[in-house]
């Protein structure tokens, strides 16, 4: 069965990356590049994964990650954050919203597949 | 030791020059006879040998103690310490200034990172067109069969992020390589302000003749290579006004004569020229003898005015401490604090601060008064003799535990 991600990154050049990575993997990719749509698409798509970068236009990631997480819906959702925002103060943030795993920029295309491979085989935990 | 061939002095004092070489660098103590012939060689009193070296030496050593939570008797015991191992306590005293000047440097450059906008998204950008690339030219390496029609699109991306990326950090390289000290890049009118004002020494000559009018405050304003805003011509055109009052009022010469009588306390001169102390402090820190700094915050507690002073670190961006006079006298036009304060995460330099609010406002009915805050920075001169007040520059950077101001943590303490 074609698994199914949200990719919700305004950074046309990485979308198409991780788009080529996946959909050579077998993923049905829908990409976003503006946040204030997101949750509108996840709740109707109900993906198997969402990943998430944290400057949006529109609404940034980590709104889009504490609204995900307040639907019991997507509470167990694997949610991945891919981010330019390294600091610790993000990654708690991260956390305590509720994300599956925070990758930072730039990380390599081995490690990101690891993260989906990792997150979609078993049930989420935080990272 | 001027003017003496080191060989002579070590003869005429009747030692060898190897071991005036070690006195000379502080690797020996100097004391009794030796120091009485040594002074009288050089024709200087005792004391000028020994105090500035050593009790510098002393200081440094003081201050690791204090940074490294050292207590008991050993605390007390720096100058035997010194006096026995000369050699390692020049390494601990050096050590510990160079640990002072990094933590300067981090200070300012974690300011700067988590304050300047620029620079924030100039890294976020830079980060995020590396990871582009890193991306597509893994994909381009790693895939052996690769459609033309991905592998042209990759082509093309990493073609326009390089160039990006080129671009980004040109433009990084620019803005970081400015020395915000000698040739701030400026981003703000406030800044371009403080450049104009820095390049005048913060002195305007002609404004400190009797009868200056607006011409004169817009010709300098106009003339200024500095002001490239609007804003920042408005913003100059106000300063420069408040000068031309102040100097109307109270000329550099006349207060600078009510020195030499009354001393430097600005309260007394206030009271002996019938001058308001808000007044009296912008006039001392236009006097270039004096070394003070002098900041002035509005209402809502913005800083709207900055002359620096070495030592007394003011944030680039963001807030600064809530302790500081400035803020205390805020909302209590009138009152005037004076505090001897130390600046915690700089160095520990002490300072005497006075402050004063004044009603900026014309005063009317049931209006709230708009005010502002002065406060004259000045160096601190001889011991403290009361207390002090710790301050820091800004909650990031500033080292004090249990502070009752305490915004955020501190990237000394807590490490976030």
């Amino acid at each position: 069965m074609t698994k199914h991600v949200v990719l919700v990154e305004d950074e046309t050049n990485i979308a198409e990356a991780i788009r080529f990575l996946l959909g050579r993997e077998g993923w049905r990719v829908e990409t976003l590049a503006n946040g204030s749509s997101a949750v509108d698409v996840i709740r109707t798509v109900c993906p198997d994964l969402v990943m998430l970068d944290v400057m949006l236009p529109g609404k940034s990631g980590f709104e889009i990650l504490k609204e995900l997480r307040a639907d019991p819906a997507f509470a167990d959702l694997p949610i991945l954050m891919l981010t330019a925002r390294g600091q610790a103060r993000d990654r708690e943030m991260a956390k305590d919203a509720g994300v599956s795993r925070f990758m930072t920029k730039p990380f390599s295309n081995a490690e990101m597949l690891e993260a989906v491979h990792s997150l979609t085989a078993a049930t989420p935990t935080a990272s | 030791m001027a003017g003496h061939k080191q060989a002579d002095l070590a003869a005429i004092v009747g030692i060898s020059a190897s071991y005036l070489n070690l006195i000379e660098h502080n690797r020996r103590r100097i004391g009794g006879k030796l120091l009485l012939n040594i002074a009288s060689a050089l024709g200087v009193e005792p004391t000028t040998l020994t105090e500035g070296a050593e009790a510098a030496l002393i200081a440094a050593l003081r201050e690791a103690a204090d940074d490294t939570g050292l207590s008991g008797p050993e605390v007390g015991r720096a100058d035997e310490f010194a006096g026995r191992f000369p050699g390692w306590a020049d390494v601990l005293a050096n050590a510990q200034r160079r640990i002072a000047t990094l933590e300067r440097t981090i200070e300012a450059l974690t300011d700067r990172l988590a304050h300047d906008p620029h620079l924030a998204a100039s890294m976020h950008e830079l980060l995020t067109t590396a990871a582009a690339i890193r991306s597509t030219a893994s994909i381009l390496a790693d895939t052996k069969t690769l459609e033309p029609e991905w592998r042209d699109r990759f082509h093309i991306n990493i073609d326009q992020d390089s160039r990006r990326l080129a671009d980004s950090a040109q433009s990084l390289v620019g803005y970081l390589e400015a020395d915000p000290e000698t040739t701030p890049a400026a981003s703000s009118p406030q800044e371009e302000v403080e450049a104009f004002l820095a390049a005048h020494r913060f002195q305007f000559t002609v404004l400190e003749q009797a009868g200056q009018d607006e011409t004169a405050i817009q010709d300098l304003v106009n003339s200024a290579p500095e002001l490239k805003s609007v804003a920042a011509r408005h913003i100059a055109r106000t300063v420069l006004q408040q000068v031309a009052v102040d100097a109307d009022a109270l000329p550099i010469e006349r207060i600078r004569d009510v020195i030499e009588t009354v001393g430097r306390d600005p309260m007394a001169l206030a009271q002996h020229v019938h001058q308001p102390v808000g007044r009296v402090l912008r006039r001392m820190a236009a006097m270039p003898e004096l070394g003070a700094g002098l900041l002035v915050c509005d209402r809502s507690g913005t800083v709207i005015f900055r002359k620096s002073i070495e030592g007394f670190m003011v944030p680039r961006f963001g807030a600064g401490c809530p302790l500081w006079p400035l803020f205390a006298v805020l909302g209590n036009p009138g009152l005037v604090v004076k505090e001897r304060v130390e600046q915690l995460g700089r160095g520990n330099a002490e300072f005497e601060c006075i402050a004063a609010c004044e009603v900026q406002s014309v005063h009317s009915y049931n209006a709230q008064p708009l005010v502002q805050s002065v406060m004259l920075i000045l160096p601190a001169q001889g011991l403290a003799t009361g207390p002090r007040l710790e301050v820091g520059a800004t909650c990031r950077v500033c080292p004090r535990g249990n502070c009752p101001a305490r915004r955020e943590p501190s990237i000394l303490n807590d490490g976030v």
